[in-house]
């Protein structure tokens, strides 16, 4: 029996074109090497957060941010979907300026944002230090606990007639088929390819390289931060393209924990924890949170972001195919745009039209790159 | 951040580590260095009671070992190995990384615990978690006390209330009256003082102790004051009820009696306290963490006690419950074959393999029997750090699987005791270890 669409990848993008093609009523498998949500969404911070850094990453982020809280009253509880919005915060008069830049720009687009200053920020959260200039306020972003959140949306999937084989992995995808490690072949009209930064090992030609990150949890401290906290230079200064980078990132958790990132590493493959970027990440962070020295730490783990060369990820038909798609190389933005991911790949093979213009995310710009 | 170099590390100041540590100072020039996480030597099995070592033996090997040249290092917890041949320990004055050429992991035991309706009530503990407390002077006289689960441990833990005034109203043991008896046979093969049957001893007691017993369910009335006096703080508590919540401070319940089956038959007892503990679970989560090869729960080694990993050796329970006897050997063999004498290892094969027999005849005699599989409902708490539910869990078929979706073995006590409780009850495999072993101190990472 052939189904009408195979998709490689139980990740959160998988799991969320699953739900979103079964919904329409097409027949679905999901084939992962390993399980449902245990690669890099397994590893992610779960943050739904609208982004600026290009016109094309703002118009993914705020279109699949919107999906997620139309989505947020149907979660179960356990994928503790929280509106507890976003702060960039600036540290001095200089990012002031960039803050207001950013609330313009928000503004302009339909997203509400609000300026906070010296003290507006203290007073909303304490436990930053004192003389902080100010920051931004993203009233409608929001955190979840994405692998939960994944295992909804793979339910739906499965409940509106979608199968999964896990443990098994994909080792060629063809127009119609896809071949398995143990020989066998899956028939599917069409095939997604969802296999984050294994993409590139399917269908080559993609460029995404993994991005190391470090994530640190604390034990249960509620109240101690209310918003995710992220500094404002994240991207651009904190993160630059080159070498290894940490910013100041921290999210409050329902269960009251403190969850701290992040950092960003290229060309290191190992799932190892190196010790001296953690220290440096914390470090960071103390510069911003000094009190954050007193909480304990109960986990550490590592994941690896799948980066394009343009911070934007492949949606769309595969070049010279007819019926293979690309939804991969998210980059640290997979849990926000997965339901964006998903519509846009739908749309594409449903011949609908899409929300916001699929192009900027056209596999096709990979090929045509000299 | 404190730097520390010596030719030989040992970690934990238990049986194990104590006699590795002075076998390795009998070679002159080395350099010893003992790091232990409790204020005071001796392990589990020779804690100190209000600063004092009790065992004559015991304190005749802290006294050598004392005046040995080795540095002791106590209050420091291993947490992470940044690099090879180098440990990260908290203190209470930041983390020391020490240096080392070989490695000696003398981590111990720790008490299994095995969820049922209850258990998670204020004054129900660990058997040796309780005698913990009661060594750091909580007062227990004219307490109604029940104590139960399996192991050679209940016993004692049992002589040991009752000596501090404690009302031990029942010992309830689930293994068999028939396998107990093997082993109190077998014991003449054993070197020690244990020559004395359990029941036998138990009797000497004057305490009820019924074979073919457990506990099904402890029940809760509604105190009027909570929980009666007994607080714990992180620091303070022994590394046995470390990971366990603080009695719940926001509830009023409080132990109110027990119900145990036996042959069919169940009945309650009333108390005030109950101790319970079902055999031991090794330490094994450091040289999990260095990567050390574990075979079924086991640290392997081989027969200088060497580990998969170069440089690394493990003695004591980490490498199968053995008992006292036992880890005091190994620690021998691993530390004159650390400092490169085998000859003098050698010497000591022999006992091993007596004591190795002492050990399986000790675990034989308390292997889990299968009805403790289902004392649990699905309301049942597994994980305490996290709250999850055994029905919850039942969802699951393997422990990562759990972990992601339910956070289950994420807590504060990082799967210590709901991964040894998942372990019997679903056969399910802990998986990876990673640092930080134990919750540290952001600033001390």
């Amino acid at each position: 029996m052939a189904f009408d669409v195979a998709i490689v990848g139980a990740g959160i993008v998988g799991a969320a074109c699953a739900a979103s093609l079964s919904s329409s009523g097409l027949s679905v498998v999901v084939i992962d090497a390993n399980g449902v949500a245990t690669g890099t969404t397994a590893a992610g911070m779960g943050h739904i957060v609208v982004m600026d850094d290009s016109e094309a990453q703002f118009a993914l982020t705020n279109y699949s941010r919107k999906l997620w809280n139309d989505l947020a009253a149907e979660l179960p509880g356990t994928s503790e979907y929280e509106f507890c919005g976003t702060i960039w915060v600036a540290a001095d008069d200089e990012e002031i300026v960039e803050v207001r830049r950013k609330k313009d720009f928000y503004e302009n687009h339909g997203v509400k944002a609000e300026i906070l200053d010296e003290n507006g920020l203290r007073q909303t959260e304490p436990n930053l230090r004192a003389g902080l200039a100010g920051g931004l306020l993203v009233e409608n972003d929001s955190v979840v606990y994405q692998l939960c959140a994944t295992r909804f949306l793979m339910d739906r999937a499965i409940r509106d007639g979608a199968e999964t084989h896990t443990g098994k992995r994909v080792v060629e995808i063809k127009e119609g088929v896809v071949t398995l490690e143990n020989g066998d072949f899956i028939a599917a009209g069409n095939v997604i390819n969802a296999a984050g930064f294994a993409a590139t090992e399917l269908s080559p030609g993609l460029k995404i390289v993994k991005r190391k990150g470090h994530l640190v949890i604390t034990e249960r401290y509620p109240g101690f931060v209310s918003h995710q906290l992220i500094e404002l230079g994240y991207l651009k200064s904190a993160h630059g393209k080159d070498g290894d980078s940490v910013a100041f990132n921290v999210q409050p958790r329902s269960t009251g924990q403190v969850l701290l990132g992040s950092s960003r590493q290229f060309c290191s493959d190992d799932t190892e924890i190196d010790h001296n970027i953690v220290r440096r990440m914390t470090a960071r962070a103390f510069e911003y949170m000094p009190r954050l020295k007193d909480l304990s730490t109960v986990r550490i783990w590592t994941g690896f972001r799948p980066a394009t060369p343009d911070n934007l990820p492949y949606i769309g038909k595969l070049p010279d195919h007819d019926n293979v798609y690309i939804a991969a190389g998210h980059e640290g933005l997979g849990i926000t745009t997965s339901l964006g991911t998903a519509e846009l790949i739908a749309d594409a093979i449903l011949g609908r039209t899409s929300a916001i213009s699929s192009e900027p995310y056209s596999p096709s710009r990979v090929f045509s790159e000299h | 951040m404190n730097k520390h170099t010596s030719e030989i590390l040992i970690i934990g100041g238990g049986g194990a580590g104590l006699s590795a540590a002075l076998a390795a100072c009998s070679k002159n020039g080395v350099s010893v260095t003992l790091v232990d996480d409790n204020p005071r030597l001796g392990g589990q099995i020779w804690r100190a009671e209000l600063g004092k070592t009790k065992s004559p033996d015991a304190a005749k090997l802290i006294a050598a070992v004392e005046v040995g040249q080795i540095n002791i290092v106590n209050d420091a917890q291993v947490f992470a190995a940044p690099g090879a041949n180098s440990l990260l320990a908290e203190t209470p004055n930041g983390t020391i990384e020490f240096d080392y050429e070989k490695l000696i992991i003398a981590t111990g035991a720790r008490e299994r615990f095995l969820p049922f309706p209850g258990w998670t009530l204020p004054n129900v503990f660990g058997a040796g978690g309780l005698q913990a407390l009661v060594k750091g002077g909580l007062n227990i006289e004219n307490k109604r006390i029940v104590v139960a689960g399996t192991g050679a441990l209940l016993l004692a833990v049992a002589g040991y209330l009752k000596s501090k005034g404690a009302k031990v109203v029942e010992i309830a043991e689930q293994t068999t009256a028939s396998k107990l008896t093997k082993f109190g046979v077998g014991l003449w093969r054993s070197p020690s003082k244990l020559t004395q049957s359990i029941a036998l001893r138990a009797k000497l007691l004057g305490v009820p102790y019924l074979t073919d017993c457990w506990i099904t369910s402890a029940q809760s009335c509604r105190s009027p004051r909570v929980s009666k006096g007994v607080t714990m703080t992180l620091d303070d508590t022994p590394l046995l009820t470390r990971g366990l919540p603080h009695p719940d401070q926001t509830s009023n319940d409080i132990l109110k009696a027990v119900t145990f089956t036996r042959k069919g038959k169940t009945w309650s007892i009333e108390c005030d306290m109950l101790a319970c503990g079902f055999h031991l679970v090794p330490n094994i989560e450091l040289a999990s963490m260095l990567g050390c090869t574990i075979d079924a729960g086991f640290v392997a080694v081989d027969e200088f006690q060497r580990t998969s990993c170069e440089n690394v050796f493990c003695a004591g329970e980490p490498t199968g419950v053995g008992g006292v006897e036992s880890s005091l050997i190994e620690g021998k063999i691993a530390s004159f074959a650390a400092t490169g004498e085998f000859e003098k290892a050698l010497e000591f094969f022999a006992e091993r393999v007596r004591t190795k027999k002492f050990g399986d005849a000790l675990n034989r005699t308390f292997a889990l029997r299968d009805e403790l599989k289902t004392l649990a409902d699905d309301t049942t708490i597994v994980c305490r750090c996290e709250d999850v539910a055994y029905g919850r869990l039942t969802e699951f078929s393997s422990f990562r699987d759990a972990k992601l979706q339910t956070r289950c073995g994420m807590g504060s006590c990082q799967g210590r005791i709901c991964g040894a409780a998942t372990e019997f009850l679903f056969d399910w495999k802990v998986g990876s270890v990673r640092p930080p072993i134990f919750p540290v101190k952001m600033e001390n990472l």
